[in-house]
């Protein structure tokens, strides 16, 4: 990332924060909302989905896919598409997608259009989740405002051109955010995942072949749009295009959710945007992009916080990333984490890590959906030992038991995206950090 | 006894039923709204959901205890949900909790006339831990002294899940 690069520089999905007007229909369109709408749908489908490759955006939820790629595994032949949006934010420690939602709900209408009409998707949906009560209410009034202005409905823009969009609320439960039990939840059934494959590009809702994106990565696609796939990927870092939102909370001086530019470090997101770690202290762990994510410690810092990057660590030896393996850098030491879904949480040196593994244990306790045994059983017993942990400190054994526990969850089953950090949280704690509070 | 829709309620489900090719999917938008006719889902209120939607009782039954907003019991009027996840353990949510408790003499999961109390994973509003969501309102950057103010806010003007359906 060249050091000149200002951190407040670009402004790309937050350009309306703080504007309360662009709300509604006539304040977004005042503020150029809208304006390239009729240009991307006079496009050839085929083109935008190039021009969203070309552009390198990568999904914004939490594992970095690139979206044009994923766009392209559609069946050509495929007879009725559909484009949903995943507005089911839950990781904790990440806040992006509500506030999103929140200041500028028709970018998120905008942008799913255009995806849309390069998907040819006809009926598609907002999945936002239930405890989003507000932005519920924004959403729906949005989406109810675009339908009387003819961006949404059987013939947009006298185009010829049907585009049906539905807001379904969820109910409460984690595990919607991962996208084949997003697709059984907008089904009317209990929220648990699908096996893969199929991939719900080839067959997801109703049967049909399916596109699952962030809101994030819709929120982008007019402006890439507007502005061109090269601008946007100038923006970027590596194979990564565009800006990056990232949410800190913990321990620093000024939390917030900040769009700032791909690649920034952990180190300069905490010391030049949040004001440092709080009371003066020092890092003792940062968890990099939502709680299923590895942390890092204060000596990994200094690695963007990109997703190739993060799983790597380039200053030890560049290697080719496949998004789906993390690869052993032999000599070196590989990081084996990921960007996740931007929500950074800082942990002072003072920071009570053993109940902070047990908090994270609990919860993916709490939210496991109960289709398979070894979570739902494992996670029970990763709450069992942490909270012993927590209580008189990690022994040598502990650590076996919570290998054994999560080194049960098989690759074959549907929420795997969890056990790396049930493992990786233990070893923190194992690690050695003896309780600050042994009353427990 | 059998319960039935009000007639808006009925409108809207069939409203929503033309924006899926089944019914089935309406099932989660059919039981907010059953809860927020009928307070909570009792069996009356999962048998009204299925007849309604030509589901089994079975489907309706798993939809209605898999996700945890839907309540099988009565509940307060306002359902404070407050974040203790690691964000807010943080920043001492669990401290705002147990002063949520005292003030409100509930344990996590209770409820009186007025509030049910929930002890909530991540509610999405981590940059300003700890925090908590009443409905379409947010309250955020906590400190546990803040709690009887918030307590006697909610008392004046509710502010119910119900009102969002």
């Amino acid at each position: 990332m060249p050091a000149d690069r200002s951190f407040t520089s670009v402004k790309l999905v937050t350009q309306r924060f703080g504007n309360e007007k662009a709300r509604t229909l006539a304040g977004y369109e005042a503020t150029g909302g809208y304006g390239s709408l009729r240009k991307a749908l006079a496009m050839r489908p085929e083109d935008i989905t190039a021009e969203v490759k070309a552009s390198n955006l990568r999904g914004r939820g939490g594992a970095g896919f690139a979206t044009g790629v994923k766009w392209g595994f559609v069946p050509k032949d495929a007879k009725q598409v559909h484009l949903v949006c995943n507005a089911d934010e839950s990781e904790p420690g990440t806040c992006k997608d509500r506030e999103l939602m929140y200041w500028d709900p028709h970018l998120l209408i905008e942008g799913m259009i255009m995806s849309a009409h390069a998907l040819r998707a006809v009926h598609n949906y907002i999945y936002i989740r239930g405890e989003m009560m507000r932005e519920y209410v924004v959403l729906q009034k949005a989406v109810d405002e675009a339908y009387a202005r003819g961006y949404l409905g059987k013939n947009i823009l006298g185009t010829g051109i049907e585009c049906q969009l539905t807001v379904h609320r969820g109910a409460g439960a984690y595990i919607c955010g991962e996208e084949t039990a997003l697709l059984n939840s907008l089904e009317g059934e209990r929220g648990q995942p699908r096996l893969k494959p199929p991939f719900p590009a080839v067959k997801g809702l109703f049967g049909n072949p399916t596109i699952v994106n962030n809101v994030e990565t819709l929120m982008n696609v007019p402006l890439i749009l507007d502005k061109g796939a090269a601008w946007f990927a100038e923006l970027g870092m590596g194979r990564s295009g565009g800006t990056r939102m990232l949410c800190v909370s913990g321990h620093v001086e000024k939390p917030g959710v900040f769009e700032l530019p791909m690649g920034i470090t952990t180190r300069q997101l905490i010391d030049e945007v949040c004001g440092g770690v709080w009371k003066g202290r020092k890092v003792k762990a940062v968890i990099p992009g939502g709680v299923s994510m590895p942390p890092l410690d204060e000596s990994e810092l200094d690695v963007p916080i990109e997703f190739d990057a993060l799983q790597t660590d380039e200053r030890i030896k560049p290697v080719m990333v496949r998004p789906d393996k993390q690869f052993d850098l032999g000599g070196g030491r590989p990081l084996r984490t990921m960007a996740g879904s931007g929500g950074v949480v800082v942990l002072d040196d003072q920071a009570d890590i053993p109940m902070a593994v047990w908090r994270i244990m609990k919860f993916f306790w709490h939210e496991s959906c109960g289709q398979c045994t070894p979570c739902r059983e494992g996670t029970g017993w990763l709450e069992k030992v942490s909270r012993r942990g927590r209580c008189s400190g990690f022994s040598p054994s502990s650590a076996p038991i919570s290998r054994r526990s999560s080194g049960r969850i098989g690759p074959r089953d549907a929420h795997r995206f969890v056990r790396d950090v049930r493992a990786r949280s233990f070893d923190l704690g194992a690690r050695g950090v003896r309780p600050t509070n042994p009353a427990g | 006894m059998s319960l039935e829709f009000s007639a808006a309620a009925r409108s809207k489900i069939e409203a929503l039923c033309a924006r899926y090719p089944t019914k089935q999917p309406v099932v989660m938008a059919a039981l907010h709204l059953a809860q927020k006719e009928h307070g909570h889902l009792s069996d009356d209120a999962l048998r009204l959901v299925a007849k309604t939607l030509d589901l089994p009782y079975a489907h309706v039954y798993g939809v209605a205890t898999f996700y945890t907003m839907y309540r099988r019991e009565p509940g307060g009027v306002t359902t404070i949900r407050m974040c203790t996840n690691i964000s807010c353990m943080l920043r001492r949510g669990y401290e705002v909790l147990a002063a949520f408790e005292s003030q409100l003499g509930l344990k996590k999961g209770e409820s009186n006339k007025k509030f049910t109390l929930v002890e909530e994973e991540c509610i999405a509003a981590c940059a300003n831990a700890p925090c908590a969501v009443v409905g379409t309102k947010y309250f955020l950057d906590i400190t546990p002294d803040q709690v009887p103010k918030i307590i006697a806010e909610l008392e004046g003007s509710p502010s119910p899940e119900s009102e969002v359906v």
